[in-house]
């Protein structure tokens, strides 16, 4: 076969495309019984493999395609009317094609597989269906897979002499191809040509080398007084920009290529749970980089495979809830923002919140507590946790709880975030945000000095932040630094417009040992990850550059601060910084203090917690209470005057609305506040679009403890006491002692 | 006939290693590497090896030995294994040298275990002694962060 080896490989190729455009053509045809274009494109595809494996002598291929190729004629002709049976048959004869190709390639034989049952089927559906029985109409057949067929069919021999009778009136195959030279595929327009993705590979690297080159010689261009030389470098600038943005084209493909396998698995799955399901999608023709696109091929496929399995309900218990019996799969792609949008939403039964939640606290994911105090944003998060699932029975298709981790964690992992959201009844939806390429990418460069040997060595280190996770940067000089940076025992906060910003400092982050600076400059490069915000303080800021990011060796790829590596455009290497692995080891991010929470040795029975930022506060002249800085919305100080009274409550006009006040002390101590004209501290609470404000007499610190709360008291608005900084401490119970001043707060739910 | 292998021999604080000449990429001077924070003591820094960035491992933090006085720079020899490319800093680059099988000997007992998983043995050549190092365990770095160096040889 050696002189043909091109020709095979082109035969698997081509079929193999043709086998995805049958799967595609297969459903839609199912849908479209009558559609003759369609049934035309099918016949054709499954007669060109049929003719080619007689060219190569592939008597099983040829066998297999031939009695499918038969009932395709049937079809075509009119004989019979495509139904749900003859789909599946149909769709069994492409995946044993599939399989004997596989084995082609890998071995150049056909493999031991017998395909007997399929041929089996496909020939009692085609004499079972045919209307009128007499009219053979059959292709000719070389002899051999005559007796091949004859040998394996377990069918009177009298009907297969039928199937391979003279050729038949209106049978289009005298022009059958088994002349492989003369196997073209369908007409594909001159516009395109077809590359070797190697070749392609090696020609993005030239260009990442390319960049890094032009940068080197943009450093000596501004440097240099040389109008000749600065001219010149400007024009290798532009050129090489204009090469790169070429080249990443190249590497595009519609995210189509992805979810042209999605018709026949949602088909064939809501074939096996008994649904009904409606695909739709939108966005087929958003391009993605080569490399995103292997990546998020398992992670959509489970999403997918969720939605119909769990998501999804059968059809009675949909016209029940009121819903068509049909539900709907939305599959959206749209870019944004640098970055690909994708989403996959189902109008099923969304997500059981509080069924979430208590299965959470069974399964010691977390405490009750704390269960108790997310909100149903966190809750629905829970399902990403590995191991979590709330499915009663463990099916073939989903419910061992894998799924959805695996999608967080893929996608997480070539830098993108995952968001879940639903309506309960209603729907679900799961957002994926990607960045639109891994290669080459802008990120701002900053500077971090460390001291080594008793002070004697400073060293400035150079990271790269990719700019994807960047918002803002605050630069605060002077009296602006001193102020707004709450730097308190534990944990440092800045107000950035109102909202608590958690800030790491570099060098503690990267466990630097730093020299005090005298330096009255902070600066704060404010960054996004997993949808958290918080700032990180560096030494210097650079400039941004567009890097080539290199992955670290493997000996370095567990360090979860650092996403890989670039060299800079003087030649020496500096380190891109993982956000998100920058702020979940500084505790920032809280998936990772969830799943500090799910270590099992804690003590059960105490509601023992891992560190967490507790924002401490007075009231009364004495009572030393603390709150969890994650529910609290914003600190506020309003004057005394502008507190009015409705209602019989008092409330204060706040951004647009009327926020109610609580105040502790009247409530927890039945004191009254002490009126004096001094601005009342307060504390926001907010949830599902209502807030309220807590009044207390002095805001006193936020700290990172590790509390064990002692002491579950019933005192009314407190949840217990525990030890914090030294002191006893009460935590304050946010719900009690909002459902006591108004009992409505939470029945009714704004939109939000 | 004798069997012969061909070793890349190197310095460090006095001791004579050789490395199996096939696994040598090549030998450099002294690179600007850039620290890598978090990262074991081990691993100095990164390097640019001609558009390729190479983690440097500090061969005398690896095996245990002092650390290299001020002001005195390594030298770099970059070995290639199965999957990866690493470069060893040494102190000095030696010659490559044929030895001899006959003159191999186990590492004695005597020899620290850390020390021997690296060095399964010795060439006793004239007047010197070369240990040979095994590259493979020398780079998988895994949980390893250098020999104590109260252990080593």
């Amino acid at each position: 076969m050696t002189g043909d080896d091109e020709l095979m490989r082109e035969f698997l190729l081509e079929s193999s495309e043709n086998l995805n455009q049958l799967d595609r053509d297969f459903v839609a045809l199912e849908q479209n019984p009558g559609d003759r274009t369609l049934l035309g494109a099918i016949f054709r595809s499954v007669h060109t493999i049929k003719g080619t494996s007689g060219f190569f002598a592939f008597g099983k291929l040829e066998a297999l395609t031939h009695v499918g190729e038969t009932l395709l004629c049937r079809l075509r002709d009119g004989d019979m009317v495509n139904d749900s049976e003859i789909t599946s048959a149909l769709l069994a004869m492409v995946d044993g094609v599939r399989r004997i190709l596989a084995s082609i390639e890998a071995t150049t034989t056909e493999g031991d597989e017998d395909h007997a049952p399929i041929i089996a089927e496909l020939t009692r559906i085609t004499r079972e269906r045919d209307a009128a029985n007499t009219a053979p109409a059959a292709a000719v057949a070389p002899t051999p897979p005559v007796a091949a067929a004859a040998a394996v069919v377990p069918t009177p021999p009298a009907s297969v002499v039928q199937l391979v009778a003279a050729p038949a009136v209106g049978m289009p195959h005298v022009d059958a191809p088994v002349d492989a030279g003369a196997m073209k595929g369908p007409a594909i327009t001159d516009s395109t040509i077809r590359v070797d993705v190697g070749l392609l590979d090696r020609v993005m690297n030239l260009v990442g080398e390319l960049v890094l080159a032009r940068n080197q010689i943009m450093q000596f261009g501004t440097a240099s007084k040389d109008g000749g030389f600065i001219k010149a470098s400007q024009r290798l600038n532009l050129l090489t920009t204009e090469l790169q943005e070429g080249v990443m084209k190249t590497r595009m493909q519609p995210i189509g290529n992805v979810w042209n396998k999605f018709p026949r698995v949602v088909r064939d799955l809501a074939h096996a749970c008994n649904k009904r399901v409606n695909l739709e999608l939108d966005g087929t023709e958003t391009e993605l980089d080569r490399t995103i696109i292997e990546a998020i091929k398992d992670p959509l496929t489970h999403a997918v495979r969720n939605a119909v399995d769990h998501g999804i309900e059968g059809p009675e218990k949909r016209k029940a809830a009121g819903k068509s019996d049909t539900g709907t799969l939305l599959l959206r792609a749209y870019h944004e923002g640098g970055q690909v949008n994708i989403e996959v939403s189902d109008d099923g039964g969304g997500l059981d919140i509080e069924r979430i939640r208590a299965r959470a606290v069974e399964r010691g994911l977390v405490t009750a507590d704390r269960a108790a105090r997310m909100s149903d944003r966190e809750v629905a998060h829970l399902i990403f946790h590995p191991g979590f699932s709330t499915a009663e029975k463990v099916t073939n298709v989903s419910g061992r709880g894998v799924g959805m981790d695996v999608v967080k964690t893929n996608i997480e992992k070539i830098g993108g975030t995952v968001d879940i959201s639903s309506r309960f009844g209603h729907s679900t939806t799961l957002k994926i945000k990607i960045p639109l390429t891994l290669a080459i990418i802008p990120a701002l460069v900053v500077t971090c000095c460390s001291v080594e040997h008793a002070g004697r060595v400073a060293t400035t280190h150079r990271f790269a932040i990719p700019q994807v996770n960047l918002l803002e940067l605050v630069r605060l000089e002077g009296a602006h630094a001193r102020k707004g940076i709450e730097r308190l025992h534990g944990t440092t906060v800045y107000r950035l417009r109102g909202n608590l910003l958690p800030l790491v400092f570099l060098s503690k982050a990267l466990e630097m040992a730093t020299a005090p600076s005298d330096s009255d400059v902070i600066n704060i490069v404010v960054l996004q990850a997993d949808d958290r915000q918080f700032g990180l303080v560096v030494d210097g800021i650079l400039d941004t550059e567009e890097i080539v990011v290199k992955p670290l060796g493997k000996e370095l790829k567990g360090i979860s601060a650092f996403a890989g590596a670039t060299i800079m455009g003087d030649g020496r290497v500096a380190l891109i910084l993982d956000v998100l692995g920058i702020a979940q080891r500084a505790n920032v991010v809280s998936a990772s203090r969830e799943r500090a929470m799910v270590d099992k040795n804690s003590h059960a029975q105490s509601d023992a917690e891992p560190r967490e930022a507790l924002l401490l506060f007075r009231v009364g002249p004495t009572s030393r209470m603390a709150i969890p800085l994650s529910m609290v919305a914003r600190l506020e100080e309003i004057a005394a005057d502008k507190v009015e009274t409705a209602a019989g409550r008092e409330v204060v006009q706040y951004r647009g609305a009327i926020l109610p006040l609580i105040s502790l002390s009247r409530d927890l101590l039945r004191e009254s506040r002490i009126d004096d004209g001094a601005p009342l501290q307060v504390i926001v609470y907010a949830e599902q679009g209502r807030s309220v404000g807590f009044v207390v007499e002095q805001i006193l610190d936020v700290v990172e403890e590790k509390i064990t709360v002692r002491n579950k008291t019933a005192r009314d608005g407190v949840l217990g006491s525990a030890v914090v900084q030294g002191k006893v401490t009460d935590l304050l119970d946010v719900h009690g002692v909002i459902r006591r001043n108004d009992p409505s707060f939470f029945g009714r739910s704004d939109a939000a | 006939m004798a069997q012969t292998r061909q070793l890349c021999t190197f310095q460090l604080d006095n001791l004579l290693f050789g490395i199996e000449v096939m696994k040598v990429q090549e030998v450099i001077r002294y690179q600007e590497m850039t620290a890598v924070p978090l990262a074991t003591s081990v691993v100095r820094g990164l390097i640019n090896l001609r558009g390729q960035i190479v983690t440097a491992i500090d061969m005398r933090a690896r095996l245990g030995l002092e650390d290299r006085a001020d002001g005195e720079l390594p030298m770099n020899v970059v070995v290639r294994t199965a999957d990866c490319v690493v470069s060893l800093l040494v102190d000095e680059i030696g010659d490559v040298v044929e030895v001899d099988e006959r003159a191999y000997e186990g590492a004695p007992e005597t020899m620290a275990a850390a020390f021997r998983e690296l060095v399964p043995g010795v060439y006793k050549l004239e007047g010197a002694l070369l240990l040979l190092l095994d590259v493979e365990r020398v780079v998988a770095l895994g949980s390893a962060a250098g020999i104590p160096k109260s252990e080593a040889a």
